[in-house]
C-alpha cells in the first residue's frame, strides 16, 4: 500500500515537471513546478516513513485508538486559513473603502483578491474545519479509527494543495470567471481526485463503525461530501484551451450556464455551508452541553425536506435575468419552502439545550454555539424573504447580499467553527481545558460586535442603495446617478470594515488561547474556573 | 444494545441509541412548525398555478394569470410614455429658445434634463457639470462649440468626432508630430498662449511665439485667440483649460494634436430627451 | 410502515438514497434549459467574438471585473432608463462561461459598448478617479502597458467550435491575422475581419498604436458589448417567457 502510494507521488512529481517545461503559459509553468515539488515532498515524507515505521501505539485505555493526529492538523489548517481569509476581507473592504489600497499592481486588485477571500474563507477556512470535523466526529460516532493509513494522510495534504493552487492562481489572473468554482480547469480535476479519496475514507469508516445506527451529524456529512461531488463535478466541465495551458472554456454558455452556476452555487451554500455545518452541529452541540438531542423524528424529516428542497432554490440569484421567468418562480417557490426545514436544524439545535440553557452564561464555547444556530435561523429566514421576487427586485446587485451572506457566514459558519475548534484543540492536545476561558470570552464579545457592525452597516447600504437605484423625482425621472450612490455607501464601507478588524482581532484572540492550549499551559489566574472539555473529563 | 429510557430533565423517552455519549429525544417535531411548512406548500402550489412555473416536454406551463415579468416591464413602460404623451410632444415640437417662457414645460425640461444628464453625461463631464481633464467643464459659460440652445443641441444630438454623419469636426493639429513647427516654436507659442492669460511670461519667447501664432493658428483659434466655434477652436485668452493650464500639457497639446470624442446620443436617446438635457445643460452655463 | 432505521443502518442505501433526492431538483430544472425552444430568442445580429474581443474578454475575467460589474440588465422601469433595453439570452449565447455577475459595486456593462470614447476608456482605465471622482474602482494602468499575448488564438476558437459556437473554418484560419487586424485599419484583411464578424469595431483602441496592448483588447470587447441585436427586428411579444 504505501509503495503504491510512493509510486504515486513519483508520477505526480513527472507530471508536474512536465507540465511545467511544456507550459505555454506562466501560469502552468508556476503551478506544474508548485505539484512537482509537493509530490516530491510527499515522496519523501513516504519514504522515510517507509524506513523509520514503528508499530502503532495501541491506546492504552482500551478503547478505539483514535486518529487524532490528522484532526490537530485539521484544527491548525482551520486555524491558519481562517486568519488569512479574515485578513484578505478586512482588506478588500478597505479597497472598498479607500480604492488607492488596489495599489494599481495585476496582482493586489480588488477584481483578483476577492475570489481569493471568498476562496479561502469558504473552502480553506470552512472546508478545513469540515474535514477536521468529520473525520472526529465519524470516528467516534461510529466507535472505530478513521479509515485508512495514508488516505486521510492523502486528503489532508492533497486538499491544502488544492487551496494553494486556486489561491496562488486568482493572484496570478488565473480564473474561470465563475464564482465560487474560480479554480482552473487542472485544479478542478485534482480536487476531483481528493474529494473521491474523501469519499471512500469517510464510507469505509461508516462501514466498519460499531454502532448499528448512523448518527445524524453523518448522514449531514455524508450529504454534504457526495452533493458537492455532483456539483463540482457538473459545474467544472470546461474545454481546455490546451493541455499545457491554464485556460479553459467552460461548456456551458449563457442562460445554461448561468442556472448551471447557481445551482451549484446555491447548493454550494446549502451542502457545503449549511449541511457540512449541520453536520457539525449535531455533534458539538449535545457533546458540549451535554444533553440529548431534542427530536429525532425533526432530524429525519428536515434531513431529507432540506437535501430535497434545496437543490431546486438556485434561481433566486438569477430573479429577473434572462433566465425564462417559469425556473425563477421555481427557485422562488422551493427557497419559501425551504424555510422550515432550515429552521428544523436551528429547532434540533437550540432545543438541545433545554434544561441546560445555564451553560450560555458559564461556558463561553457554548456561547458560540448557540449564538451560531441563532444566526442560522436568521439567516435562513432572511434567505427566503430575499427570494421573494419583489424584494429580490430591490436586494438583488446590492450590499443586502452581501449582509446576508456574512451574517450566515460569520454568524453561522464562522461561529460554529470556532466552538468546534475550542472543543477540539483540548481533545486533539490532550489538555484538560482551555488556555484560558476569559479569552473565549473576549474573543466572542469582540467578533460579536465586529458582525454586528458588519451586517447592519450592509443592511443599511444596500436597501439604501437598492433604493437610490430607482428614485424618481416629482416628474418621474431617475433621481440619481451611478456615481452618487457609490458616494452615498463610502460611510458604510468604512464601517464594515473597522467591523472585519474586530473580527480579524477576534480570530487572532483564537489563536492565540488555542496555541496556548496545545502547549499545555493553563492561565493561572483561572486555573480553578476553567471549563473541563467533557470529552477529555470522560476519557480521563 | 439500544435501550429506550427517559430523560430526567424532560421526562421525554430517548430513542434508546447512544453515539459517544449523544442520546436522542423522541419528542414529536413541533406543530407550528409542521403546519408552517405545510402552509409554505400550500402557496407554492397555488403560486404554480397562477404563474408560469413546470417545465413540460416541448412548453412549460404558463399559469392563469398569463403573467410575463418582460410584459410587465412593456406594460409600466408604456403607461409612462403615455402619461407623458403630452408633454413630450409639446417639447418635441416647441422652438428651443422659446422653451423657458413656457414654465411649466421648462421646469419639466430641466428636470428630466438633470435627471439624464446624471445617467448619461456625468461619468465625462462630472457629477457638477465640473468636467474633467480632457473632457469640458459646462459650468463656465465658455464654449467650445457655442453656447446657445441649439448649439448644444446639436453637439449632443451628433457629437463631435463620434461616429455619426452630422458630426461636429474639427481637430488641434499635432504641429511637432507632423512636422509642422521645430521643438523651440512650440515652446514660444505655448509661452505666447500662456501670456494671454498670465503675467510675467518670458517676453522674448512671447513676441517669437506671437509670430508663429498669427502664422499658424489665428485660422482657428482667430486672430484675438478668442476662439471659434466653428472649428471647435477654444478661446485662448481666459484661464479656462479643458486639458490643463499648465505649460507641459499646452506644449503637448501643440507638438501632438487634441481630437477627443464626445458620442452621439441621436440612437441613444428619444429627441425628447435630447431636448431635455440641452436646455439643462444651456441653464448650467448661464446660457449665452 | 416503513422505518426510517432501514436506512440508517446501511450506509451505501442512504448515500443511493441520497443521491437520487438531490439530483431531483437539478434535473427538471436545467435540462429543459437545453431543449425548451423559447429559452433563447431568435433574433438577429449575434454572433461569436472577433478574436481581439474574445481575447479582452478574457482579460476582463482574468481581472475579475465580474466582482463588481454585472452584465445583465433586468426588465425592470429604472433600469431599462439607466441601462439600456434588457438583456436577452440570445445576447449571451456564446458566452463560455456567462458573466451576468451578482453585484453592483459598479454599473452594469451589458450595453456599455458605444456610450463613451476610447479615450475615456483608457482614461479611465488608466485612473478612475480621474474621471470620475467618487469611483471605488481600482486602477489598471498595468494594461496599456502590457502587449496582449495569447498563446495560440486558434486553439481558442477551435475550443469553442468543439462546444457548439458556429466559428467556420475560415474564421479559425484567419483567427491570428484578424487579431491584430481588428486595431489596425490599414491592415489587407479589415474587409475580409467585417465580413466575419460584422460590426465589429476596427481601430486602434489604447491610443498607442505602436503596442497592441492588452488595453485595446479590453476596449475592443467593451466597446461591442450590448451593440450586437438588431432591436428593431425584435419582437418582443414572442419572447415574454
Ligand atoms: C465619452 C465621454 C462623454 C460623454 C458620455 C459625454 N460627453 Fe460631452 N463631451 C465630451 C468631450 C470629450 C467633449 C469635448 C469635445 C471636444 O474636444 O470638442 C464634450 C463636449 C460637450 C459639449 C460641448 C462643450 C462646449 O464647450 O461646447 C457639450 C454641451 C456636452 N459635451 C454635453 C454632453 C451631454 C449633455 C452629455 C450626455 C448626454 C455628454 N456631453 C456626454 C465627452 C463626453
Ligand atoms: C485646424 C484648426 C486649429 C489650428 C490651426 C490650431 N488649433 Fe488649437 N485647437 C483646435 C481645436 C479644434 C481645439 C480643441 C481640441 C479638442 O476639442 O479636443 C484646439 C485646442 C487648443 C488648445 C487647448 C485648449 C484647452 O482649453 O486645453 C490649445 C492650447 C491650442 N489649441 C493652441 C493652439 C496653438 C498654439 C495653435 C497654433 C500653433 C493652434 N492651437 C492651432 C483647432 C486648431
Ligand atoms: C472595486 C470594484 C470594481 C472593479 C474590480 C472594477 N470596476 Fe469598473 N467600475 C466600478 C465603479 C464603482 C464604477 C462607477 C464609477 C466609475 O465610472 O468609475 C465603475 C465603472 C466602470 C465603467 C463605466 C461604466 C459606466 O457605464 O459608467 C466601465 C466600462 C468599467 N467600470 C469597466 C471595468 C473593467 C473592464 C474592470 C476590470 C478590468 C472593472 N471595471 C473593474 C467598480 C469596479
Ligand atoms: C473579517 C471578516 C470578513 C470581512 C471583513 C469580509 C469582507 C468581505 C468583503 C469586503 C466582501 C466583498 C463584498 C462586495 O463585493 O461588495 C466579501 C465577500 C464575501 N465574503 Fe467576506 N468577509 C469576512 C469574512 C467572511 C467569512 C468568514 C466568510 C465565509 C465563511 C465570507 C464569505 C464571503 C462571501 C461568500 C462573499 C461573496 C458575497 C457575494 O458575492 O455575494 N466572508 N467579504
Ligand atoms: C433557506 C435558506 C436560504 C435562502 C432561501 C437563501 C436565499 C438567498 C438569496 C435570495 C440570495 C440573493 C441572491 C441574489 O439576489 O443575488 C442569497 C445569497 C447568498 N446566500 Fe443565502 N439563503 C439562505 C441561507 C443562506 C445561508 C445559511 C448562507 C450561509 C452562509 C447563505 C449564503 C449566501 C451567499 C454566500 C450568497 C451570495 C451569493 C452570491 O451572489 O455570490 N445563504 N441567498
Ligand atoms: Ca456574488
Ligand atoms: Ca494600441
Ligand atoms: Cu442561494
Amino acid at each position: 500500500m504505501n509503495l503504491l502510494w510512493i509510486a504515486f507521488s513519483i508520477i505526480g512529481a513527472i507530471v508536474g515537471l512536465l507540465l511545467s517545461a511544456k507550459a505555454v503559459d506562466q501560469g502552468m509553468m508556476i503551478h506544474g513546478m508548485t505539484f512537482a515539488i509537493a509530490s516530491v515532498i510527499a515522496a519523501y515524507a513516504l519514504i522515510s516513513q517507509h524506513y523509520n515505521s514503528r508499530p502503532a501505539v495501541v491506546d492504552q485505555s482500551g478503547g478505539p485508538d483514535y486518529n487524532l493526529a490528522i484532526v490537530k492538523y485539521g484544527v491548525i489548517a482551520s486555524m491558519f486559513w481562517g486568519v488569512v481569509g479574515f485578513l484578505v476581507g478586512v482588506v478588500i473592504a478597505f479597497q472598498l473603502s479607500f480604492p488607492v489600497l488596489n495599489l494599481d499592481l495585476p496582482w493586489t486588485t480588488f477584481g483578483r483578491l476577492r475570489p481569493l477571500h471568498t476562496s479561502a474563507v469558504i473552502f480553506a477556512f470552512g472546508g478545513n474545519v469540515l474535514l477536521a470535523t468529520s473525520f472526529h466526529v465519524v470516528q467516534r460516532t461510529c466507535r472505530t479509527r478513521l479509515a485508512g493509513t495514508f488516505s486521510p494522510w492523502f486528503v489532508f495534504w492533497g486538499y491544502q494543495l488544492f487551496i494553494v493552487l486556486a489561491a496562488s492562481g486568482y493572484v496570478l489572473g488565473i480564473t474561470q470567471g465563475k464564482e465560487y468554482a474560480e479554480p482552473e480547469w487542472y485544479v478542478d480535476i485534482w480536487l476531483t481526485l481528493v474529494w473521491v479519496v474523501y469519499l471512500m475514507v469517510f464510507l469505509a469508516t461508516l462501514w466498519k463503525r460499531q454502532e448499528k445506527h448512523i448518527y445524524v451529524a453523518n448522514w449531514f456529512y455524508l450529504a454534504f461530501i457526495i452533493t458537492v461531488a455532483m456539483l463540482h463535478v457538473v459545474n467544472a466541465l470546461a474545454i481546455p484551451v490546451s493541455l499545457t495551458g491554464v485556460k479553459s472554456y467552460s461548456l456551458f454558455a449563457g442562460v445554461q450556464s448561468a442556472l448551471t452556476q447557481w445551482w451549484y452555487g446555491h447548493n454550494a451554500v446549502g451542502f457545503f455551508l449549511t449541511a457540512g455545518f449541520l453536520g457539525i452541529m449535531y455533534y458539538f452541540i449535545p457533546k458540549r452541553v451535554n444533553r440529548p438531542v431534542y427530536s429525532y423524528r425533526l432530524s429525519i424529516i428536515h434531513f431529507w425536506a432540506l437535501i430535497f428542497l434545496y437543490i431546486w432554490a438556485g434561481p433566486h440569484h438569477l430573479h429577473y435575468t434572462a433566465l425564462p421567468d417559469w425556473s425563477q418562480t421555481l427557485g422562488m417557490t422551493f427557497s419559501i419552502m425551504l424555510w422550515m426545514p432550515s429552521w428544523g436544524g436551528m429547532i434540533n439545535g437550540l432545543m438541545t439545550l433545554s434544561g441546560a440553557w445555564d451553560k450560555l452564561r458559564t461556558d463561553p464555547v457554548v456561547r458560540f454555539l448557540v449564538t451560531s444556530v441563532a444566526f442560522y435561523g436568521m439567516s435562513t429566514f432572511e434567505g427566503p424573504l430575499m427570494s421573494i421576487k419583489e424584494v429580490n427586485a430591490l436586494s438583488h446587485y446590492t450590499d443586502w447580499t452581501i449582509g446576508h451572506v456574512h451574517s450566515g457566514a460569520l454568524g453561522w459558519v464562522a461561529y460554529i467553527s470556532f466552538g468546534a475548534l475550542y472543543f477540539l484543540a483540548p481533545v486533539v492536545w490532550k489538555r484538560k481545558s482551555l488556555y484560558s476561558d476569559k479569552l473565549v470570552s473576549w474573543h466572542f464579545w469582540i467578533s460579536t460586535i465586529g458582525i454586528l457592525l458588519y451586517i447592519t452597516a450592509m443592511w443599511v447600504s444596500g436597501i439604501m442603495q437598492g433604493l437610490m437605484w430607482r428614485a424618481y423625482d416629482a416628474f418621474g425621472f431617475l433621481e440619481y446617478s451611478f456615481s452618487e450612490t457609490v458616494e452615498a455607501m463610502h460611510p458604510f464601507y468604512v464601517i464594515r470594515a473597522l467591523g472585519g478588524v474586530l473580527f480579524l482581532i477576534g480570530s487572532l484572540i483564537m489563536v492565540y488561547n488555542l496555541w496556548r492550549t496545545a502547549k499545555g499551559d493553563v492561565r493561572s489566574e483561572e486555573k480553578d474556573e476553567l471549563i473541563l472539555n467533557p470529552e477529555v473529563a470522560v476519557a480521563r | 444494545m439500544s435501550k429506550v429510557e427517559k430523560d430526567e430533565l424532560s421526562g421525554v423517552d430517548t430513542t434508546g441509541h447512544d453515539w459517544d455519549g449523544i442520546k436522542e429525544l423522541d419528542n414529536p417535531m413541533p406543530r407550528w412548525w409542521l403546519w408552517t411548512f405545510y402552509a409554505t406548500i400550500i402557496w407554492s402550489i397555488g403560486y404554480w398555478v397562477v404563474y408560469p412555473a413546470w417545465p413540460l416536454v416541448s412548453d412549460y406551463t404558463k399559469g392563469v394569470f398569463g403573467y410575463s415579468s418582460r410584459a410587465e416591464l412593456h406594460e409600466e413602460l408604456a403607461s409612462v410614455e403615455e402619461g407623458r404623451a403630452s408633454i413630450t410632444t409639446e417639447l418635441v415640437n416647441a422652438d428651443l429658445a422659446d422653451v423657458k417662457n413656457n414654465p411649466q414645460l421648462y421646469q419639466f425640461a430641466l428636470s428630466g434634463g438633470r435627471s439624464n444628464y446624471a445617467v448619461n453625461c456625468s461619468q465625462c463631464h462630472g457629477s457638477g457639470a465640473q468636467g474633467a481633464p480632457g473632457f469640458p467643464n459646462l459650468n463656465d459659460d465658455d464654449w467650445l462649440w457655442g453656447g446657445s440652445v441649439d448649439a448644444i443641441y446639436q453637439t449632443i444630438k451628433y457629437g463631435i468626432r463620434s461616429d455619426h454623419d452630422e458630426t461636429r469636426t474639427g481637430e488641434m493639429p499635432a504641429f511637432l508630430r507632423d512636422e509642422i513647427l521645430e521643438k523651440d516654436q512650440v515652446s514660444d507659442v505655448a509661452e505666447y498662449v500662456l501670456s494671454l492669460s498670465q503675467e510675467g511670461r518670458d517676453p522674448e519667447a512671447v513676441t517669437r511665439g506671437a509670430e508663429v501664432y498669427a502664422n499658424e493658428c489665428a485660422s482657428c483659434h482667430g486672430e484675438n485667440a478668442r476662439g471659434n466655434p466653428e472649428f471647435g477652436a477654444p478661446n485662448l485668452t481666459d484661464a479656462i483649460w479643458f486639458y490643463g493650464g499648465d505649460k507641459q500639457t499646452i506644449v503637448n497639446t501643440i507638438a501632438n494634436g487634441r481630437a477627443n470624442v464626445m458620442p452621439a446620443w441621436d440612437d441613444r436617446l428619444d429627441e425628447s430627451v435630447i431636448r431635455q438635457i440641452s436646455l439643462y445643460v444651456h441653464s448650467l452655463g448661464g446660457g449665452k | 410502515m416503513f422505518s426510517h432505521k432501514i436506512i440508517e443502518k446501511n450506509s451505501i442505501l442512504m448515500l443511493v438514497l441520497t443521491l437520487i433526492v438531490v439530483s431531483i431538483g437539478g434535473l427538471i430544472e436545467i435540462v429543459p434549459l437545453f431543449y425548451l425552444e423559447s429559452t433563447i430568442e431568435k433574433v438577429k445580429g449575434v454572433r461569436p467574438y472577433s478574436p481581439l474581443e474574445l481575447a479582452g474578454r478574457n482579460i476582463y475575467i482574468r481581472e475579475g471585473c465580474y466582482n463588481c460589474h454585472s452584465q445583465m440588465i433586468r426588465p425592470l422601469r429604472d433600469e431599462a432608463e439607466r441601462y439600456g433595453h434588457y438583456s436577452l439570452a440570445a445576447e449571451s449565447m456564446y458566452d463560455h462561461p456567462f458573466q451576468w455577475g451578482s453585484k453592483r459595486t459598479g454599473p452594469d456593462l451589458a450595453r456599455v459598448g458605444g456610450r463613451y470614447s476610447d479615450e475615456w476608456h483608457v482614461t479611465h482605465m488608466r485612473n478612475p478617479q480621474s474621471v470620475v471622482p467618487e469611483s471605488v474602482m481600482p486602477a489598471y494602468s498595468f494594461l496599456e502597458k502590457t502587449e496582449l499575448r495569447v498563446p495560440d488564438i486558434t486553439a481558442d476558437l477551435v475550443a469553442h467550435r468543439m462546444m457548439g459556437v458556429p466559428y467556420s473554418d475560415e474564421m479559425i484560419e484567419n483567427a491570428k491575422a484578424d487579431l491584430k487586424a481588428q486595431v489596425d485599419p490599414d491592415a489587407d484583411n479589415v474587409d475580409g475581419l467585417l465580413a466575419r464578424y460584422p460590426k465589429a469595431q476596427v481601430r486602434d483602441f489604447d491610443g498607442n498604436p505602436k503596442l497592441l496592448s492588452e488595453l485595446d483588447a479590453l476596449i475592443a470587447y467593451l466597446q461591442m458589448l450590448g451593440t450586437l441585436v438588431d432591436f428593431t427586428s425584435y419582437e418582443p411579444e414572442q419572447n415574454n417567457r
